[in-house]
């Protein structure tokens, strides 16, 4: 019997020292932001990266002297790719640790449920992953790209001669908004340019699908028409990989049906072996092989500060990097960390990109990028084959879609996220 | 040099050389014949790069393959301050691209020559003519196909004669095809020639064929040829959709052989031993994280014998996972037995920490595990498309489940499990020592899980969430089948397989998915203890 | 004897905890609206909502405690009530954005204008009115319930069987749910509220008071199990989780007993769905994912299976534990400390922390007793 109430007074004791055990409030001298990504369940795979690249540019800025005479402190939370933890973390960011500005997401939906919070709390949100565009908050940064700094240009190129001049189209994705709003906006791009109905294939798989061998022959068989064929990917991250193994095995060759990829980069590839996909591409912002001194500098860094000389760099990191050193210039401007002001600086901040060009902020609260295809090589690297030749800015309201042609986002001139050209009124 | 060797003679020089009549070149003349396309590539433009590579094809030098082939895998490389073109050789030497002779002082700043895929197409046909005359037998069969899918007029000399002298049938086999194909693209074929070529072609059943055809019916004018182009393409089709069924059958033993696999280590530890084991997805994920560590060292070491990795993995997979199942059953189960729902408490937790354990270990990211050349690849029977790592799990699952049948049914341990799970105080009182048997009993289905994680690394993402997204089917599988009973999971898993894949093309995969899991539902109504219930007293336990 | 003192003891642990729900009910809030915020005793509205949303959780954990702990019905599904409640709940908020949304559509919600619906789907019909959507938290999670029980039950699927068929519905209906062609909103879900009955759903004060009924709601739940597991239908659920075969040669309907309480323990589910979703602001197909509802019975393990309270505490243990270790430093290790408590409760508290509990104030109890009957007689081995 006693030792059942040892037993359970430990027990008690533990809970206890552990919940006690929670950082305590930290000395106000710091600037603190909050980094909200997953680094636990289905997400960790990928933002725990963007994690360390956050710690990483705050280290580096601390070193730099930190901003404004103080120190940058990152609040590190794990909302554990689990939606509605994703509110609650940013409110007590905001709320409890008083945060000046939060990097975070990479899902939309992780956005769309830290959306309110950001709105009310009157916080900012740097998102730096590719997404449907649709949305343009007074409080959100969008430092990935929009529709059209992705998936269009992509497009172009496969029906250029270099890309192949491509005549009939798999449009693949993962159900979710991301790859339907793209879809939508890709069917309507390729039918205004004159490809027909049934040269155009949409296929939706399920979150973490690992079982291609039907898709896969499916898209073969559409592939036999005589048509030059190529599939554009916005299947997610994790069941992309049997999804490649897939198309390898089956001996779907990039030369006969390329499959061009926005969700695919470097990090993703670091877990296929990529001999037998050379040639297939993916359309991205940024490369690691990009040859350019400050990408060479940002890869040495990152390698030393991760410790390992395999790891690899992708295009969510370039984007917290574009979207961090536009806050600190913000913040400078401002002279201070009030997120009003900030969010006022921060339109029109120019910073240089990691592949050589300046990015801007822009009014709708999205940057300018260049857009670059890369070829996937054989150690799991990209070759980019073809570029835009200037930034190309990014579009909130895709004018592809019926409902959000006639939308155009300012938050300096019309203080509007949605303004409605046609009515010439705020929302409607 | 331009004086002598132009346009004309070059073309001449080059067709000579395609056709294998000359052996040998004096190196002095080839050197002049490639001064001119190596030059292009210093531009570092595809439309430069194409020129090139045409002309060094064409160029009738020696050296041509070789910079061709490294062209494609990245080892031709140029320096265009020092306007010079080297080979990287797979020692990682420097060679003259000219003269392929070892360069003294390669320049310092090497980029490879870029590639796209059009040009890797390109390269590819080039190829496919210097291939034909290899004397290795891949050489020339992917040059045929190579020249089939490139159809160059010019090729048709070469293939003709390539055709009469094939002594291997496939190859003969592949080179005709080519040679149809050829002939259909070519503009001043005749149509007999047209009509033979299509009467060739309708034999076979390939998408490859198939797509050949279509495109040719798009621009073919004359009426004859039309209507054989489309009697052979119904024919092919109709082939094709007779063979759906067979296909989506072999889709579906596949997923039902993954499905059996991840199940069958539960349908033990679970099943058998009445273990609500939600570790067994983690103890799948550990036997593939197994495989990337015993790949990595193969990678290190011996990098030669890779394909031997597996080999080695699927022991050492089995004894860890193995090892790490009996100490779960030591530290942690063996108190809990009779309590089967705590039990599912506690390797919840233990789920969460190996989940967390291996993603502080080896980062969060995916790990690659490469396929052995045995899996690599696929091969068509009859129209039935079938890859090698799929018929390789298949067979591997199957082995797996008779040496697990071979081990409960004829080994004294077997024995001993089989009594203590029937009747644990009867078996104890017999002199079986039943808390042995039962952590022996947990190694072996953790065991199990482990090679399972082996086999499934060489098709999914080798993640810390491996083991999440196999666990709720591997349930439903082990409980569908009848729980306790190995032939019920053996039939369940291949039958839920088979039914998605049958379900699949008509439904989509997610509603194919929602119906089996509904049908499970219901069928379960039909039969509350699954496919093949236990009769007698352990259905009450 | 020992039995009317677990009885009697029970009794005043139920009210005092409907005590203690009553005080938080009214302090909370209390303390958050009207202590000024730089006051020590000010309870910020980060922790309200969180209260809020634990308060939730306590009610789905109680829900399924029910059915578990006095039933023997281990459902892995029960997560899929909880979340079609909050689907109710959702819908209907959405239907109060009204023109609010980014493209001002009039009724579409944004995701159906974006994605080219036309028309509102009929199932969405109704949900603009408040006594509707209320009537489907409680009906859709109740029919389903029913239907599936009505199944399940009368053919005598039991025991893991019943619960890996209660895991297979909640995964169709999230990967269901997950499609966008089902009209609400895929992946993304329901999001971006604006008003609940005419109030601003982020304003303090609809906080506090979702909050105040959230409490109400657990209590009231409270209330309605503890009269059916102590009134004579209680004592025959508790026989048919002891031996369901014994109760069933007695004569009485099993099916019936276990489909009634099923279906009341997915109507509390649904409810607790509800009040969730505008208190976190958002409800997507995830929530319907099996580990969830696993997750579920865990707090119920962890608390104390049968216990009622049990199942409350555990919940709140439990979310207390993620909340505190997904921040900071701990945040990269926290699953070793949840998996490591998980392991060790099973180990070393296998009736969870109120059955713990009340064994040793039991236990006490019947020592002293001896003591007094008998002076100082050595305990018999137990």
């Amino acid at each position: 019997m006693s030792i059942t109430r040892r037993r359970v007074l430990g027990g008690v004791a533990l809970i206890a020292s552990l919940a006690m055990g929670a950082p305590v409030a930290l000395a106000q001298d710091t600037i603190k932001v909050g980094v909200l990504h997953s680094l636990s369940g289905t997400m960790a795979i990928s933002e725990t990266t963007l994690k360390d690249v956050m710690l990483m540019l705050i280290e580096e800025q601390n070193k730099k002297g930190g901003l404004l005479g103080k120190k940058l402190e990152a609040v590190v939370v794990d909302p554990a790719s689990n939606w509605p933890l994703f509110a609650e973390k940013a409110r007590e960011l905001i709320s409890q640790k008083k945060v000046s500005a939060v990097f975070g997401c990479w899902t939309s939906v992780s956005r769309k449920s830290v959306l309110p919070v950001f709105k009310e709390l009157n916080n900012i949100l740097f998102y730096p992953v590719q997404y449907e565009g649709e949305e343009s908050e007074r409080n959100v940064f969008y430092t990935g790209a929009a529709p059209n700094q992705q998936a269009i240009p992509a497009v172009d190129y496969l029906m250029s001669k270099d890309g192949g001049e491509v005549k009939r189209w798999v449009l693949a994705g993962t159900d979710y908004v991301y790859p339907r709003t793209t879809n939508k906006i890709l069917e309507a791009y390729l039918l205004a340019k004159g490809v027909a109905k049934e040269d155009i294939m949409i296929n939706y798989t399920p979150f973490g699908h690992s079982d291609w061998q039907t898709i896969v022959a499916d898209i073969v068989k559409f592939g036999s028409a005589g048509k030059k064929t190529a599939v554009v990917s916005t299947i997610n991250g994790d069941a992309n990989v049997p999804f490649y193994k897939e198309l390898a095995n089956k001996g779907v060759k990039a030369t006969d049906i390329p499959v061009v990829a926005f969700s695919v980069g470097e990090e993703e590839l670091a877990g296929v072996d990529t001999k037998n996909l050379v040639g297939h591409l993916a359309a991205w912002n940024y490369f690691q092989s990009v040859k350019d001194p400050a990408n060479d500098a940002f890869i040495t860094k990152w390698k030393d500060f991760t410790k390992n000389p395999k790891r690899v760099t992708n295009d969510p990191m370039e984007a917290h990097v574009i979207g961090f050193n536009m806050w600190v210039k913000a913040v400078e401007k401002a002279g201070t960390v009030d997120p009003d002001k900030v969010i006022d600086a921060i339109v029109g901040v120019e910073v240089p990109n990691l592949t050589g060009g300046v990015s801007k902020m822009l009014p709708n609260h999205h940057i300018t990028k260049p857009v670059m295809i890369g070829e996937i090589r054989a150690d799991g690297q990209f070759d980019v084959v073809w570029q835009t030749k200037g930034l190309v800015p990014g579009d909130a309201w895709s004018d592809f879609l019926e409902g959000s042609k006639d939308l155009e986002a300012d938050w300096v001139g019309k203080k509007c996220g949605n303004f409605n050209t046609k009515t010439n009124k705020c929302g409607s | 040099m331009r004086g002598i060797f132009d346009r004309w003679t070059r073309r001449v020089v080059a067709a000579l050389f395609t056709l294998g009549l000359f052996s040998a070149s004096p190196s002095v003349v080839a050197a002049g014949l490639l001064d001119e396309p190596l030059a292009r590539l210093h531009a570092d433009s595809f439309p430069e790069t194409t020129k090139a590579i045409e002309e060094i094809a064409r160029s009738g030098a020696p050296e041509a393959e070789t910079l061709l082939r490294a062209m494609v895998d990245r080892r031709l490389l140029f320096d265009a301050s020092s306007k010079t073109v080297v080979v990287k050789d797979a020692s990682d030497k420097f060679l003259d691209a000219r003269t392929l002779k070892p360069l003294a002082s390669p320049p310092a700043a090497l980029s490879p020559v870029r590639i796209n895929n059009r040009l890797r197409g390109l390269i590819d046909a080039e190829l496919g003519t210097l291939a034909l005359v290899s004397p290795d037998r891949t050489r020339r069969f992917e040059a045929a196909d190579a020249l089939f899918r490139s159809r160059k007029a010019s090729d048709l000399k070469a293939v003709e004669q390539a055709i009469a002298r094939e002594k291997d049938g496939a190859i003969a086999t592949a080179l005709r095809k080519a040679h149809s194909a050829i002939q259909l693209a070519r503009d001043d074929a005749s149509l007999s020639d047209k009509l033979a070529a299509v009467g060739e072609l309708a034999a076979f059943t390939d998408t490859d064929t198939l797509g050949l055809l279509n495109q040719t019916l798009a621009s073919a004018q004359q009426p004859e040829l039309r209507t054989s182009l489309e009697a052979a393409i119904t024919r092919i089709e109709h082939q094709r959709q007779l063979l759906a069924g067979v296909q989506n059958v072999i889709y579906g033993l596949s997923l039902g052989s993954v499905l059996l696999l991840a199940a069958i280590g539960l349908a033990i530890t679970f099943g058998v031993m009445g273990v609500i084991n939600m570790a067994h997805g983690e103890m799948v994920m550990l036997g593939a994280y197994t495989t990337f560590v015993v790949q990595e060292a193969f990678r290190a070491w011996a990098p030669a014998a890779f394909d031997f990795s597996l080999l080695v993995a699927i022991p050492l997979a089995f004894v860890f996972t193995g090892l790490v199942g009996i100490a779960i059953e030591r530290g942690i189960i063996r108190f809990l037995y009779g309590r089967p729902l705590e039990t599912l408490l506690a390797t919840w937790g233990v789920s969460l920490v190996l989940q967390q354990a291996v993603r502080t270990t080896f980062g969060p990211t995916n790990r690659e595990v490469g396929n052995p050349s045995f899996m690599s690849g696929g091969f068509e029977v009859f129209g039935v498309s079938i890859t090698w790592g799929r018929l390789w799990i298949i067979v591997f699952t199957l082995l797996v489940f008779a040496g697990l049948q071979l081990v409960l049914r004829a080994t004294r341990l077997g024995l001993e499990m089989r009594a203590v799970t029937q009747n644990r105080r009867m078996a104890g009182s017999m002199g079986i020592r039943s808390a042995r048997v039962d952590a022996l009993t947990f190694g072996l289905g953790s065991g199990i899980a482990g090679i399972a994680g082996v086999a499934l690394s060489q098709i999914d993402n080798v993640s810390p969430n491996l083991g999440q997204s196999y666990i709720v089917d591997s349930f439903m599988v082990v409980v569908f089948g009848g729980v306790g009973n190995l032939w019920g999971t053996f039939v369940s898993a291949f039958a839920l397989g088979i039914a998605n894949k049958l379900l699949e093309p008509v439904a989509g995969a997610v509603l194919a998915k929602i119906f089996i899991l509904v049908l499970l539902i219901l069928f379960i109504q039909k039969r509350p203890r699954g496919l093949f219930a236990l009769k007698g007293r352990a259905v009450e336990a | 004897m020992i039995t009317k003192l677990l009885v009697d003891s029970l009794d005043r642990r139920a009210t005092l905890f409907l005590g203690f729900l009553g005080l938080i009910l009214v302090a909370v809030p209390l303390l958050n609206l009207w202590v000024p915020e730089g006051s020590a005793f000010h309870v910020p509205t980060y922790l309200v909502s969180l209260l809020g949303k634990y308060v939730c959780f306590a009610v789905l954990a109680l829900s399924l405690d029910l059915v578990w702990g006095y039933c023997g019905i281990l459902s892995l599904g029960h997560g899929a009530f909880f979340a079609l409640g909050g689907y109710a709940m959702g819908m209907y908020l959405m239907r109060q954005i009204g023109s609010r949304g980014v493209y001002a559509h009039p009724t579409l919600p944004d995701f159906m204008v974006f994605l080219n619906w036309k028309e509102l789907p009929i199932f969405w019909y109704g949900f603009g009115s408040f006594p509707y959507a209320l009537l489907m938290i409680v009906a859709v999670p109740g029919v389903l319930a029913f239907a599936f029980g009505w199944l399940a039950f009368r053919s005598r699927v039991a025991g893991v069987y019943l619960s890996i068929i209660t895991q297979a519905l909640t995964y169709a209906l999230m990967l269901a749910f997950f499609r966008n062609d089902m009209g609400l909103g895929g992946n993304n879900g329901l999001t971006d509220f604006k008003d609940i009955v005419g109030f601003p759903v982020q304003a303090q004060g609809t906080r506090a008071v979702l909050f105040m009924l959230s409490v109400a709601l657990l209590g009231m739940s409270f209330l309605l199990a503890r009269i059916l597991v102590t009134s004579a239908f209680g004592k025959v659920l508790v026989a048919i989780r002891d031996v369901e075969s014994r109760t069933r040669f007695l004569g009485y309907r099993v099916e019936n007993y276990k489909l009634v309480v099923f279906t009341v323990s997915a109507m509390l589910a649904g409810l607790a769905g509800a009040l969730y979703v505008p208190q976190v602001g958002i409800i997507n197909p995830s929530e319907f994912a099996p580990a969830n509802s696993i997750e579920a019975v865990i707090w119920v393990a962890v608390g104390g299976r049968g216990t009622l309270i049990g199942a409350a505490v555990g919940a709140f243990v439990v979310n207390l534990l993620k909340s505190v270790f997904t921040t900071g430093a701990l945040a990269a290790y926290w699953l070793f400390v949840l998996g490591g408590l998980f392991i060790l409760v099973t180990l070393a508290l296998p009736k969870g922390i109120v059955g713990t509990l009340e064994d040793l104030v039991a236990a006490k109890r019947k020592r002293i007793e001896e003591r007094d009957r008998r002076g100082a007689v050595p305990e018999l081995a137990e």
